[in-house]
């Protein structure tokens, strides 16, 4: 990110293609190779081919990097888009380079400002003035002494020199030591790459499963670009509508409004679903059993063709994959008395191979023994069942009853902030047998959180 | 004789060079099949009009860094955690705040909300993954009951529920991702092949519901089979570590968001990478990344305090989103699509639709 920011920057000094340089006059100082705030905002504009907002954003970032310094009160990094001159730091002093800054750099410059001027400490740094006396107490002398032989020899150059180092110096602690309610930019978070990640890399075992891993890639089928970039089309064409960002909602979007109506209409349960949301269940299988309203529906129709128990195995196998740990043993044992031991109540038809592998299985019950079955019932149910309920009356007749809401653009509470209803958490519904609510089970639907 | 379980002729350095050249192989098969790039493909989809995205709530009360943020099913409710170690759950239409526990350590990167609504999960610095039983009971207090379910031996970055209360996958500072048995803490399965900490995972929305994909330091965006353990496919094409991967609202796809600035798209039947989403005026890394509903949006949070809007198709910047005053550290849509939340250092949340 750095490096980032630093090619920007010099791409800014580019004597040619760069920001338009000029001298400033400061009282009766001329300071050389300054840049107004305003030429820097433009040529951010050009050259990114951006908006102003975000020039003046990008800027002002550099700013308060330090990668520039206001000629003027430089007591504050921010930029103005305006005649206000800058200058580009110079590279000494650049983040990168002599990060992270020293505390004993940090006392001689505050000694500096000291022993220039008394009372030109502020607060904030007094107070890391005081506590460096203290920490450093022993060599206190030896910052003295750095301190005078630094201003001294400054007192040698010219006027405006003095005063561009100062500048320099005055930003990069600026940077380096925030006054208190300025975020530091320097931050960055718990260090990452720390030494027991890095020693995952020098085993044996790392790059034997490297080797594997892509030894399996080498083989595998791949599709090719154009197929697979075309279903993205179809796949957000045919999606567009139902998307509320893209395509707002009705009646209205309740993040926008302040109605929550739209939550309503939609709730898990509800008794009559939305048109886009019956549409939404010819779009793919998996979403018509993933919406409780569109699975009761499909349960239904399975019914009137008595395969019901096809959907009711899926679901105890999604319950056995997905559940804890401990209740294994006794729904694998559930899940084969009623739907797969011989002349069971609700006997499953699964392939010949696949029930033998499975009984062979159950032996040793674990999470996954049911997946190959569960797979076989979902296949069967998805290129059998589920294209014919789409073409049922049922269906048809659910298409035709659905709402379709009415626009809405008002907002409803329009002096009002805060809306009135609150919702009900999922957390307040009545669980089992206990008083305190526990974790419930893996299937959807737990309340429609509505008043 | 062999040390270390390495054969004759086999040093570590022979191995690291054996996995370079079959990579380097691996590139050149990927790229017989790519036959046209997805902008190209998009030029004959409409372009999207003008977007106006708007900050619809600002939820304040964490008193540091907000780090972390996930939704409830109830597309309004969502769990926060921050620097301090504070999670708190708002619901966030009213902007109340409805609990709020503090963690016994710092930086809380990592938090979830189970799909029943009555439990959350939450880990940083102590290594660890929680889960506290949401309780409306005065009387109770939300720490006590709390349970200890994955430990790993670095920090926590992530973690997330599968299709239930009773199982949460995690991904840690310590290379490694894992399974965990909510009830019991056991280890169901473990996932070994990133080779430096993972930052960040996601769920396949798949029918088989097998799959999950890992991002991390070593640049790597990892697919992995979660009954197996082992990796399915693997992909290598950014610059520096991977903040935040998201599935396509399909499966057949992935975004990514990394520190070199860039934004991703990974399609997996094509096993590639498919588009970059970068502007040269973006020099910060991407925290972040989500899609809305219908994929064809890619909202993204950066270090630099803005949100950019990609059109996913087009690969173009639609729009750029100012008003966290401080790095966006994390961004989810919302269950039904109608907003997204972010969550940034400037100890606030911000709710946009």
């Amino acid at each position: 990110m750095r490096m980032r920011m630093e090619r920007v920057v010099v791409s800014m000094q580019d004597p040619d293609q760069g920001v338009k340089m000029q001298s400033q006059r400061l009282l009766i100082t001329v300071i050389p190779h300054a840049v107004t705030g305003n030429d820097v905002v433009e040529w951010l504009i050009q050259k990114y081919c951006i908006a102003e907002d975000e020039a003046l954003h990008l800027g002002t970032l550099l700013v308060q990097h330090g990668y520039l310094y206001p000629l003027r009160d430089p007591r504050r990094l921010l930029l103005r888009p305006d005649e206000t001159p800058y200058r580009f730091q110079t590279p000494y002093f650049w983040m990168s380079t002599l990060w992270p800054a020293a505390e004993l750099d940090y006392a001689i410059y505050l000694a500096k400002k000291n022993i220039r001027k008394q009372g030109a400490l502020v607060d904030h740094e007094k107070a890391h003035y005081d506590q460096l006396h203290r920490k450093i107490n022993h060599t206190w002398d030896l910052v003295v002494m750095q301190a005078r032989e630094q201003l001294r020899a400054a007192k040698q150059r010219r006027k405006g020199d003095r005063l561009v180092i100062a500048c320099q110096e005055q930003t990069y602690w600026l940077v380096n030591r925030p006054p208190p309610g300025v975020p530091s930019v320097l931050e960055q978070g718990p260090e990452r790459g720390s030494c027991t990640a890095r020693q995952v890399q020098m085993t044996v075992d790392f790059y034997k499963r490297e080797i594997e891993c892509c030894r399996k890639a080498l083989g595998r089928t791949r599709v090719k670009s154009s197929v697979c970039l075309e279903a993205y089309l179809k796949f957000s064409s045919q999606r567009g509508p139902h998307d509320p960002l893209l395509s707002g909602c009705l009646p209205s979007n309740p993040w926008v409004t302040d109605d929550d109506t739209y939550w309503a209409m939609n709730a898990p349960s509800v008794a009559v679903p939305t048109k886009l949301r019956v549409e939404q269940w010819a779009f793919s299988f998996r979403e018509l059993l993933e919406d409780p309203v569109g699975r009761a529906h499909f349960m239904d129709f399975l019914q009137t063709e008595f395969s019901a128990e096809n959907l009711s195995f899926w679901e105890a196998c999604e319950e056995l994959r997905h559940g804890g740990q401990a209740q294994v043993p006794a729904l694998v044992d559930a899940v084969y008395q009623q739907f797969l031991a011989p002349g069971a109540a609700r006997w499953v038809n699964i392939d010949s191979r696949t029930m033998e592998r499975t009984l062979e299985g159950l032996g040793r019950p674990h999470r996954h023994v049911l997946d190959d079955a569960q797979l076989h019932i979902y296949m069967l149910m998805k290129k059998d069942s589920y294209p014919r309920f789409l073409k049922s009356d049922l269906y048809k007749d659910l298409l035709a009853e659905a709402v379709v809401p009415l626009e809405t653009k008002r907002r409803v509470f329009p002096f009002m902030w805060k809306p009135r209803h609150s919702s009900p958490s999922l957390a307040l519904l009545p669980t089992s047998t206990s008083g305190e609510p526990e974790a419930a089970a893996g299937s959807p639907g737990g309340g429609d959180g509505e008043t | 004789m062999a040390a270390d379980g390495l054969h004759e002729n086999e040093t570590l350095a022979s191995l690291k060079s054996e996995a370079e050249s079959l990579k380097g192989k691996l590139e050149e098969e990927r790229a017989k099949l790519h036959d046209v790039e997805l902008h190209q493909v998009a030029e004959r989809v409409e372009a999207l009009g003008q977007f106006v995205m708007k900050t619809r709530r600002t939820l304040k009360g964490h008193g540091n860094k907000v780090l972390c943020m996930d939704w409830c099913k109830d597309k309004r409710r969502i769990v926060s955690s921050s620097q301090d170690g504070k999670v708190i759950v708002w619901d966030s239409f009213t902007t109340n705040k409805e609990h709020a526990v503090t963690m016994p350590c710092t930086w809380v990167m990592a938090c979830a909300y189970a799909p029943s609504g009555c439990a959350i999960a939450c880990g940083g610095l102590d290594n660890k993954c929680s889960v506290y039983p949401l309780t409306f009971d005065k009387n109770e207090n939300m720490a006590a009951k709390k349970k200890s379910v994955a430990m790993h031996t670095n920090y926590l970055s992530a973690c997330s529920f599968t299709n239930s209360d009773m199982q949460i996958l995690t991904a840690s500072g310590d290379g490694t991702c894992a399974l965990w048995d909510v009830e019991s803490g056991q280890l169901l399965q473990s996932f070994h092949g990133h080779g430096a900490d993972v930052l960040c995972l996601d769920l396949a929305p798949s029918e088989t519901g097998n799959t999950f994909v890992s991002g991390g330091c070593d640049k790597k965006a990892m697919v992995w089979d979660m009954r197996s353990g082992q990796c399915v496919q693997a992909f290598e094409t950014h610059e520096s570590d991977i903040n935040s991967v998201r599935y396509y609202p399909s499966g057949d796809a992935f975004a990514s968001g990394s520190d070199d600035a860039t934004c991703r798209l990974y399609d997996l039947r094509a096993d590639r990478e498919v588009a970059i989403y970068s502007k040269e005026s973006i020099i910060f890394g991407a925290s972040s990344v989500d899609f809305s509903l219908s994929g064809r949006l890619l909202f993204a949070g950066y270090n630099d305090y803005t949100i950019n809007v990609w059109d996913v198709l087009k690969g173009s910047r639609v729009s750029i989103l100012f008003g966290h005053e401080n790095r966006v550290s994390t961004l989810r849509v919302s269950p039904d699509g109608t907003a997204f939340c972010s969550g940034s250092w400037d100890h606030t949340l911000r709710v946009w639709a």
